[in-house]
């Protein structure tokens, strides 16, 4: 359009005109610096990878014995005469019978020993496991015509047992210091021998509540916790989350008072978990008057401290779709509330979902403020509402964690194994949901 | 500065394509419109009359307010943190900067083609029944068939998408994007349709078919285009304003604009002396 031709009085150097031997020093100086750059890359991914490999490697090794767990096959005499000496059949009487003599009997009859032997009897009720009457009374409570029968069960090994089979004890070492005696080892070999001790995969490791015997602690708890602590978050976080965004990005006036709420969002997301934990404590339990422990409070604990995640993951995500939709949806007359549900929610949804389910990745595996608000806590039966005292993923890893006993430390690594499947499968569902989302515009 | 403040202009030149009785001509006036952006004048003392049934191309040299003119007829100034409009601008006698006004109304009357094309990333069909939907325009399925049908094919687009409009429509290529965007803007039923350069981004033998295709429109819509391609306000419309730095220099049917204007700023801009 314009024919004036610029005269600056001052003639722009060419690069053609340059030293050729200068300008291929240049080259050369900018091709290194490329190339180390790029080395520098491959080196901090490569250590990245190294230590990722590492730590599996580590927990895997350490963890994976907890999923196989030492049993006994006894034929177990339910005698009526130990069950309900009344013959009333009544529940009471039934719960409050010596189960755990049922099953001594079992292992002295399996072994040949006579039940008046006192030396032998105490050896052989090591064998067993102190929780194997709680599987005896579920077995008879559930079907108590099993009373006077005898049957084939399979009952939990003592944990010193099982690390024997797991070959954690070394037989090596003088009896007198060692875990399990001569006569104990003699009878694992014949039980073993005889088919009658061995290795099963370990599904209540994910069924069983806690327990202060190792063979007999489970996640069942802190799995039903934690997905009631999940659906809390969900079902807090994401809509006032989203509710948020939506209104900060499309609604609300840029003025001082967005600015600071904006500030403010993000100082939310850098408050450590622990402060969290100590609001719940505050306000949840003493304030409201929330049950101490309960899934429901670590829930909203865990919501609020995911709502920054999720706020600015959504406000990410909003203003990442391109303003001509907008403006398409509004210049054929959408109003604002369609063109944002119509068209700016479902383009944003993807990266909506993918910070939703890192917040909820995050929520899964903290554990400092559930702390605070006692969920670090002994619970044997499974919580049957949000309200009920349960534990978490993470703190049943923390409290196995402090526990001496062999059989605690391999379940501690098993069980972050359990927590990292439960996460990569979050993150794998975030992926999914990315590629199912995603358009192009 | 504020040349040619005669809201009248086309009431002399233009009077046979007018239908609209009353004070002001046109279907849609102007009146003294200055807009601001924060303290920034774009726009001073619009006055500008735009008759029925016809094309008005609005030209100018970049940045002198022709696109935050056309957005003041939509209102689409609102949606701009900081935009404030004064003046007068009425649809058919109505003054649309009423609070009483309804703008989500406003714009389904007032339609509008972007520079870009900007179809929904939804199929062909979607991007055109949208519109109808959110006004419920159809009453049945077939209803809303008929209304995509009849919008490609005013559009000029039916033929190359009658099979395939289950399919994105951002898989189009550019001319037909914007057909589309012309025909989503139609479905709706406008009165007046705003056109921010559409064809800026197309070739020559698809701005080819958007110019038949929006001469075809003016017998049944009130067309505002703005371009900058002489040739095109010269193709196309019926009336030509000239914009320059935030003024309307001067306005006219589009013979007389380019063979003889009056402004020496409008004779030296369209013999490209200033751009
Ligand atoms: N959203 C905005 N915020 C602030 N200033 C704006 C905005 N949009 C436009 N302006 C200013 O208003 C003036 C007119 O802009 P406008 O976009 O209307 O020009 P135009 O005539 O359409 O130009 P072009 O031909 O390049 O599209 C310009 O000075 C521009 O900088
Ligand atoms: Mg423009």
């Amino acid at each position: 359009m314009t024919d004036v031709t610029v005269d600056t009085g001052y003639t722009s150097p060419s690069i053609s005109a340059l030293d050729p031997e200068a300008v291929r020093r240049r080259v050369a100086q900018r091709r290194a610096a490329e190339w180390r750059f790029q080395a520098y890359g491959v080196a901090a991914i490569t250590f990245g990878l190294l230590c990722v490999a590492l730590l599996f490697t580590v927990i895997v090794a350490k963890g994976w014995p907890a999923f196989l767990q030492s049993t006994l096959k006894l034929e177990v005499a339910f005698d009526p005469a130990v069950i309900d000496p009344a013959g009333k059949r009544v529940t009471d009487d039934i719960m409050a019978a010596d189960y755990q003599a049922l099953a001594a009997a079992a292992i002295y009859k399996q072994l040949g020993i006579a039940p008046d032997d006192a030396v032998a009897t105490a050896l052989a009720d090591g064998l067993l496991s102190t929780g194997a009457d709680v599987d005896l009374r579920k077995l008879v409570l559930a079907d108590p015509s099993i009373i006077g029968k005898t049957q084939s069960v399979y009952l939990l090994a003592n944990g010193n047992v099982d690390a024997v089979l797991k070959g954690a004890i070394d037989r090596a070492v003088p009896e007198a210091s060692r875990q399990i005696k001569d006569q104990q080892l003699a009878w694992v070999d014949q039980l073993v021998t005889g088919g009658r001790l061995s290795k099963a995969f370990n599904w209540g490791l994910f069924t069983r509540g806690a327990s202060s015997q190792p063979e007999t602690a489970g996640l069942g708890v802190a799995v039903i916790g934690s997905f009631f602590m999940m659906i809390t978050v969900l079902l807090v976080a994401v809509p006032l989350g989203v509710a948020a965004a939506i209104y900060l990005e499309e609604f609300a006036a840029k003025n001082r008072w967005t600015d600071f709420v904006e500030v403010n969002i993000s100082n939310l997301a850098a408050v450590p978990s622990i402060v969290f934990g100590l609001l719940g404590l505050a306000i949840l339990i003493n304030f409201v008057g929330l049950p101490r422990s309960a899934s429901l409070v670590g829930g909203l604990v865990l919501a609020l401290m995911t709502l920054p995640t999720v706020i600015i993951a959504a406000r990410a995500a909003i203003t990442a779709v391109p303003p001509s939709i907008r403006q398409a949806a509004l210049g054929i007359g959408a109003s604002k509330m369609q063109s944002i549900f119509h068209h700016v929610l479902p383009l944003a949804m993807p990266g909506i979902l993918t910070g939703t389910i890192i917040g909820l990745a995050k929520a899964l595996g903290e554990t400092a403020p559930l702390l605070m608000i006692g969920m670090v806590a002994f619970v044997v039966d499974y919580p049957r509402t949000p309200l009920d005292p349960a534990t978490a993923l993470p703190v049943q890893i923390y409290m196995w964690s402090t526990a001496q006993e062999r059989g605690f430390v391999e379940r501690t690594s098993g069980a972050t194994m359990v927590l990292l499947v439960f996460l990569l499968a979050m993150n794998l569902i975030a992926v999914i949901l990315r590629r199912r989302f995603e358009r192009k515009w | 500065m504020v040349a040619a403040s005669d809201a009248s202009v086309l009431n002399g030149s233009g009077a046979k394509t007018l239908t609209g009785p009353g004070a002001h001509s046109g279907k849609i006036s102007a009146r003294d419109v200055n807009v601001f952006y924060g303290e920034n004048q774009a726009l001073k003392s619009v006055n500008v009359g735009i008759p029925e049934r016809s094309v008005m191309a609005f030209i100018g040299p970049s940045g002198c307010g022709k696109s935050t003119f056309l957005r003041c007829i939509n209102r689409m100034n609102d949606t701009i943190a900081g935009c404030r409009v004064t003046g007068k601008i009425t649809l058919d006698n109505e003054d649309i900067y009423d609070s009483k006004l309804d703008v989500v109304q406003l714009r389904a009357r007032v339609g509008m083609v972007f520079q870009k094309p900007n179809p929904f990333p939804k199929s062909i069909f979607d991007n055109i029944a949208y519109g109808p939907r959110i006004h419920g325009l159809a009453q049945s399925k077939t209803d809303l068939e008929g209304i995509v049908t009849a919008s490609l094919k005013k559009a000029g687009l039916w033929d190359e998408v009658k099979d395939r409009l289950k399919e994105q429509g951002t898989g189009l290529s550019g001319g037909q994007q914007q057909r589309l965007c012309i025909a989503r803007a139609i479905a709706v039923g406008p009165e007046v349709i705003l056109m921010d350069e559409p064809c800026s981004a197309l070739d020559p033998i698809a701005t080819a078919r958007i110019e038949e295709l929006i001469d075809d429109l003016r017998k049944n819509f009130t067309i505002v285009i703005v371009t900058h391609s002489m040739q095109q306000a010269a193709r196309v419309s019926q009336h030509t304003a000239f914009f320059h730095l935030g003024s309307l220099v001067e306005k006219g049917e589009t013979q007389q604009i380019f063979m003889a204007p009056t402004d020496k700023r409008t004779q030296d801009y369209i013999t490209g002396r200033i751009g």
